[in-house]
Formats: structure tokens, sequence, C-alpha cells
């Protein structure tokens, strides 16, 4: 390569699973990189470790022909590498200006020196040709376009080489993503390197110059961007292992249990349709914010529904909150057990009797401790959950056994239809293969079941349908006589 | 009840470090360890205990009120009132005051929890708002009632304590099964350690947040009538600061004000331990300003002592 401004080689990083293993990145001076592949592919860690956010297990990065490895972000800042996130950092009641030089404001015995901060902002911004935007503005005021290129400035005004950007055109406007092309052509041709992750297909082929495709933390492949071909793309990030099935088939479907009819809430459900009937497991694909944990949230009553209708047995129900949409036999497992779910420092059995006390309680009030512990026994045998004593905290069991204690928690309630987001997140090989059999189980045993999930091997394994949700909408369906990771794949990408 | 042996190691710890405190107050003077004393502190006590613990149910479900020591003034003039002004008898008089606190309560609850506001801004309003209405109903007048309400706190032939105290402890002892046995306990409990999960638990967590500082409020209105009863009048600026000591109370029994966490019981010892400390220093000759210094030293003291405490069970438990 001519000129060489980072090089990766052998980049290792493990959680309780490998996401980066051996990983291998090189990034000219002026160029634009892409990176794409599945959620889970393991592109946010490497952003992360780049900008560093945090550190690498293992291998070697070199920038401009210096070994670097920050520590924190500050240190990967001074070395001219600045990552802009999908969450912008924007604070939002504080000036335009004093973002952009927010820790290094100019300063003259302690007090902010205004009028300098106000011309180096002015200039800051100019680089980025958002002259437009007056530096005294509260950065809340602007547009999340606007607040982007508030970002951009900040990380170029810090003498940036090397920008990673994160899904920058996840929040944006078509005239917007139109504006920042120019930025980034324009960064371009100062120099400036950039690292671009996205899941949008069409624009990486606008804007990149090359692209890696990353799978299970490796780099997969390496193209000329305007060489590669959408298809081959998605065969290289899908892989072609094809996932075991295991005794999902063959069940007779029963009567529709749920049934949802143009369901709207807020920016990320715009129109979802679709039923689910006793016995079976639907799945949703589709990529992080699709829509797909909003639309759970919103039929469950958790978020405001803007329009739309749910039949539970064919019974129009509103589920206003979650107590209607539990007393309608539904339950929610959701996404992030210990923020959601869990009452992380109380027992076993109280997590467990949560949603049933009045039923372990005499008179609905006077709480029968024995029951409580009788029922949680029960589950423990039936779900083969592990723990020492129905007291023991359920933060201290595994992430496996925690989600079999949520799940005990709805089936104490009988429910009919149970909603899981993310069923798997954070739990290990082992513990996942029980709680597919165990969905596979309820669903036997009558249960209509929805599965949202990043996992399509996992969906898969265990579904019976296989909907597709794209920016709010059911965008295709697939049974397992049609479906493919690439179809799914392509599907998910709105292709 | 059912104790686990947690639980009952907390209450013997408490138990512990209170006899500590009267032996060696015992040490320090001669009178203290009399018959006289204990029914002195009997005395004193009914008042702070169960407000301390509404409080607590309060706290462990996540919230915190600011208002009881005006709310008491507040139930304490209307009490005055509907006796003297209104010649009401006293248990009519013992009714409104309880309804005023009731109201009080609700008040507190209904508009944290309808408006979304934290309750500490709510009842902080409510502590002016409270005081006020406290002067107005008595003209800002010290009302003397005398024989018809200092009845349930004289001390009771043959037991050496008044009914006030009786009535205190059964208040104790029944919010302890409360918390502990009843669904109402356990949301508390809930809403207090995730109300996010509660809510997504299929269960409407904000019947329970009004209901809880309803209760508070009617505790306080029982506070006072110990309290007139015990000064034999009712006086407008009753209460002063009494919030700061039942939240003292609540948090020396090592109730988290992060909610979630914490006993009745206690707390019940949290007050002895401030009541204690308040005759001991006085019969000690401490002066007020030397009082106020090591009441303020204990309590934080009791609050390191407490998060240490939970620093080692944690720690031994997952080894």
């Amino acid at each position: 390569m001519a000129d060489p401004l980072l090089q990766v080689l052998g980049l290792r990083k493990r959680y309780s699973v490998p996401v980066l293993d051996d990983f291998t990145f090189d990034l000219a001076r002026g160029e634009v990189h892409a990176l794409i592949g599945s959620n889970g592919a393991g592109k946010s860690t490497f952003a992360r470790i780049l900008a560093g956010l945090t550190l690498a297990d293992g291998g070697e990065m070199r920038l401009e022909n210096r070994p670097y490895r920050p520590g924190s972000k500050r240190e990967a800042e001074r070395a001219g590498v600045t990552m802009v996130l999908q969450e912008l950092n924007v604070i939002g009641t504080i000036s335009v200006a004093e973002n952009l030089f927010l820790g290094r404001l100019p300063r003259r015995a302690g007090f902010v020196r205004s009028s300098a901060l106000r011309a180096a902002a002015r200039e800051a911004l100019a680089r980025v040709g958002a002259e437009s935007i007056d530096p005294g503005l509260p950065a809340g005021w602007l547009g999340v376009g606007q607040q982007q290129l508030v970002e951009i400035a900040g990380a170029l005004s810090r003498d940036c080489r090397l920008l990673i950007l994160d899904e920058p055109t996840a929040a944006l406007t078509d005239p917007e993503i139109e504006h920042l092309f120019h930025n980034i052509r324009r960064l371009q041709a100062e120099g400036v390197g950039i690292v671009y992750v996205s899941h949008r297909m069409e624009e990486i082929r606008r804007i990149a110059d090359r692209i890696t495709v990353m799978r299970d933390g490796r780099s997969i492949a390496t193209h000329d961007a305007s060489q590669a071909v959408i298809g081959g793309l998605i065969r290289e990030m899908v892989g072609h292992d094809l996932p075991e099935r295991a005794g999902a088939a063959g069940r007779p479907p029963g009567e529709v249990a749920l049934r949802v009819r143009h369901l709207r809430a807020g920016e990320a459900v715009r129109d979802v349709s679709f039923d689910v009937r006793h016995g079976e497991i639907v799945g949703m694909a589709g990529l992080i914010g699709a829509g797909r944990t909003e639309a759970l949230r919103a039929i469950f009553g958790a978020d405001r529904k803007d329009g739309g209708e749910i039949l539970v047995d064919e019974r129009p129900a509103a589920l206003r909150s979650p107590a209607e949409a539990a007393m309608a036999g539904m339950g929610l497992v959701p996404e992030d057990r210990r923020r959601d779910g869990l009452l992380m420092s109380q027992s076993v059995r109280v997590n467990t009797t949560l949603s049933t006390i009045r039923r372990h309680a005499r008179w609905r009030a006077w709480i029968d401790t024995d029951a409580e512990t009788r029922t949680a026994d029960s589950f423990r045998a039936r779900l083969d959950v592990r723990y020492a004593s129905p007291e023991q905290a359920v933060e201290e069991l595994s992430g496996g056994n925690q989600q079999k204690v949520l799940i005990a928690r709805w089936l104490a309630r009988d429910c009919q239809v149970l909603l899981f987001d993310e069923p798997t997140r954070g739990i290990d090989v082992a513990a996942k293969d029980t709680i597919y059999r165990l969905l596979r189980d309820l669903a036997s045993g009558g249960k209509a079941i929805v599965v949202v999930s990043s996992d399509l091997v996992e969906l898969m394994a265990i579904c019976d349908r296989i909907l597709v949700m794209a920016h709010g909408r059911i965008t295709a369906q697939f049974t397992p006589a049609d479906w493919t990771q690439d179809a799914i794949t392509r599907a998910s990408f709105a292709i | 009840m059912k104790l686990t042996s947690g639980n009952r190691a907390e209450f013997l710890g408490m138990l512990a470090i209170w006899v500590g405190l009267v032996l060696l107050f015992g040490l320090l003077t001669d009178h203290f360890l009399t018959l006289r004393t204990f029914a002195t502190l009997a005395n004193r006590i009914p008042a702070l205990a169960v407000v301390a613990v509404g409080m607590t149910f309060v706290v462990i479900a996540g919230g915190i009120d600011l208002s009881v020591g005006s709310v008491l003034g507040l139930c304490g003039a209307v009490l005055g009132s509907a006796l003297m002004d209104f010649h009401l008898p006293l248990s009519a008089a013992i009714f409104l005051a309880l309804a005023a606190g009731l109201i009080a309560g609700t008040v507190n609850g209904l508009v944290s929890v309808c408006f979304g506001i934290p309750s500490f801004i709510v009842t902080l309003g409510m502590l002016e708002i409270a005081r006020g209405l406290a002067y107005l109903t008595t003209q800002s007048q010290t009302k003397y009632i005398g024989s018809a309400v200092e009845g349930l706190s004289s001390p009771l032939a043959g037991l050496g304590v008044s009914s006030s105290f009786l009535i205190a402890v059964l208040v104790v002892a029944a919010g302890q099964v409360v918390l502990t046995r009843t669904v109402f306990g356990r949301y508390l409990v809930g809403i207090g350690t995730n109300e996010a999960a509660v809510r997504l638990a299929g269960i409407n967590p904000r019947p329970p947040k009004i209901a809880v500082f309803a209760l508070l409020g009617m505790m306080t209105g029982l506070a006072a009538v110990f309290y007139t009863s015990r000064l034999g009048s009712s006086d407008p600026n009753a209460g002063a600061g009494l919030e700061l000591s039942a939240i003292a109370a609540v948090v020396i029994g090592g109730t988290t004000l992060a909610g979630g966490r914490g006993s009745i019981v206690n707390t019940f010892f949290g007050v002895l331990i401030i009541a204690t400390l308040e005759a001991g220093l006085a019969q000690i000759g401490a002066s007020d300003p030397v009082k106020r210094v090591v009441t303020g030293t204990v309590i934080v003291a009791a609050v390191i002592l407490d998060a240490w405490r939970h620093h080692l069970t944690r720690r031994s438990r997952s080894h």
C-alpha cells in the first residue's frame, strides 16, 4: 500500500466468547474503508479498541508505523484517532462551541475566553461546511444531522487523522446524508483516513474505497468497492454453516393465539402485522434498529401504541399496560434481563412469583411463603434451573439460569403467548441449547411464541416461520421450505 | 412469623449496638441505668417511632418524604382545633387528625406519581404548605388542651409505660409483618429494587406507590396525637425537624435510601438509638451543640458500618 495510516495484525479480544479472532485490517491515508458484517460480527468491538474505549487481548496495531495501543479515549485522540458514535455524545444544554472544545476551552486566568472560543468554533464548523450553524446556540436545538456535524467538526479540530464513523447515517435524512458524504470526500482530500462501519450496502458502495467483510471476529475478505457485488458480500457475511434443525417441524399448528394488525408505535414501528398460532414459534429477524424490540414492547403495552389492532385468541385487546397484557395471557421476556426483567438483589423465590404473587397469597394479600417455595421448586425441576436454594439472590446465578427464572415467572402465570427478546443474549453455548429445547417444549405444549433474535442460526434452528423486519415494517416472511441465510439477510438489509 | 437466619442476625446486631450504648451511658453516669430513664425513653419515642415506620416503607419503595414534620404540625393543629374550638369528643378529634395526615400523604403520593415528579420535590413543597396550614388553623396560637388528651401519654398503672408507647410497639410489629408477609410489602420492595422490572412483570406500580405515602401521612397523624398528648397542648410549630430524625432512624436501621432493602424492626432500633443518645448525653451534661455533633457523627458512622457489613456479607457469599 502506498501510504499506510493504520495496520492491524492478528487482533484478538474475548468477552465470554471470542469477539475478535485474529482480525486483520489496514487503512491508507485519505481512504474510506468500510467494515460490514452481521450483528455481533465484531465491528463495534474493533471500533472501540481503535478509539481507546477497550483494550485488545492480543495482536498488534500500528499507526503511521508506530505501535499504537491506546489505553483511553484521550490517548487515542492525542494520537489523532477519533470516533463519532452512533449514539451522539453532544451535550444538549451547552452551546455548540462549548461542545466542540469541551475539556480544552481557551482560558485566561481560569475564565473562558468566549470571543476566542467563538472564533475557533466558527473555524472548526467551516471545515465541515457548516458555517450556517451558530456556535452560540445550545447544541440540543440542532437536528441530529447537524449534531453529528458538530461531533465531526470537534474531532477534526483535535487534529484528527483517523476518523471512525459508526453507523453515521442511521438517524439522518437523505439531504443530510448527501451533506455528510460531501464532507467525507473533503476530509479524504485532506488525507484523513476513515473507518466506516455501516449496515447500508448501497451507501457503502457509493462512499467507500474498499470494503472488508467481518464474520465471527475475523476479516473474511476485502474488496475494491467498485468491484464488489452485493450478493457476494452477503454470502461472505453469512458464511455457509447451515443450522441444525432439531424437532421444530411436524407439529400441527393450532388456532391463532395472537393477531397483530397494522401496529404503529413511535418512529420505530411503522406498520407491523402478523399472526402467531398456538403451538407455533415465530421468529423475527432484522438488523439492530429495525424496530423489533419496540414492536414487542408496544404489543405488550410497555410502550404507547399509536395505532393498529391486537387480538388475543380472536378477541380485541387494548393492552394499554403490561398489567393488561399479562391479564390477557401474555408474557414478555425482555432483552435486558438485569434492567427490565429481574429484581437482581432479590431471591429466586421472589423473582419466580413476582407476576403471580396474589395467587401465592391467602385472601390475595397474605403471602404464603411455602407455596412460593413450592412453585419455585417445581420449575427448578421442569426447566432444569440450577441454584443452591430458592432463597439465593438471582444476581448470583448464571445468565442462562437467570433467563429460566424469568421464563418460570410467566409459566407460573400460565401465559399462552410468550414474547422473547434476544432470549440467549449473554448465555453460554450449553445453556443456549437448553433454552432452545425449552422453547420447543413450550410450543409443543400449545404456547404461541414470538422470538426476536439477531442470531439467524438460532432462529432457523427453533422457528416454524421467520418474519423479517426492516425500517419498522415486516418486509418478508419465510418458512423452512424456502429460507436460507442469504435470503433472510438480504431481506434484513431491505435490498 | 418465620425469620431467616440472616434476618435474625441483623436484628441481633442492632440490639447489640443499642445495649452497648445503654451500657456506655451507664458507665459514664450513675443515674442512667434506672427504671426512670427507661420510662422516660419509652414515653418520648412513640411519635418518632410511628413516623419512622411509615418513612421506612416510603424509603424502601424508593421515595422520601420531607413533609412529615409539617404534616405533624398540621394534624396537631386539627386535633387542637377540633377539641377546643368545636368541642368535639376526643375520638372524633383523633379521627380528624388521622384524616388530615392521610389526605396530606395521599396528595404527596398522587402528585409525585401522576406528574412523575421526584417525591423529594413534592414533599419539599408539602413541607411549606402543611406548616402554613397549621398556622392558619391555629391562628398561630398554641392551644392549651390539658387533661382531655394527656391520658394517652401518662404511664399506665402497673406497667410504667403509656398507651401511646404500646400502640407504637404494635405499629412496629404490624409494620414488620406488612413488609415481609403481604403482597403490598412485596410490591414496595420490588418497586424500590427495580420499578421497570415490576411494571414489565405485569404489575401496575402506581397504586402501591401512592398508598405508601398515604400510609405515612396517616402514621404522621397518629404521631401528632401522641405528640399533642405528651405536651398537653397543640402547637403549630410542633414537629419542626422531625423529617431529619425520622430519616436518620431509617438509615441507622440499615434501610438504603436507594430503595429495595430495609427493615421496620431495625428502624425501631434506630429510633431507640437516637432517643438513648439524646437522653444519655443530656444526663452526662452535654450541651445542645455537643449533642448535635455526636448525633450527627453516629448517623454517618451507622451508615458506613452498614455499607461495610453488606460488603462483607456479599463477599463471603460469593466465595
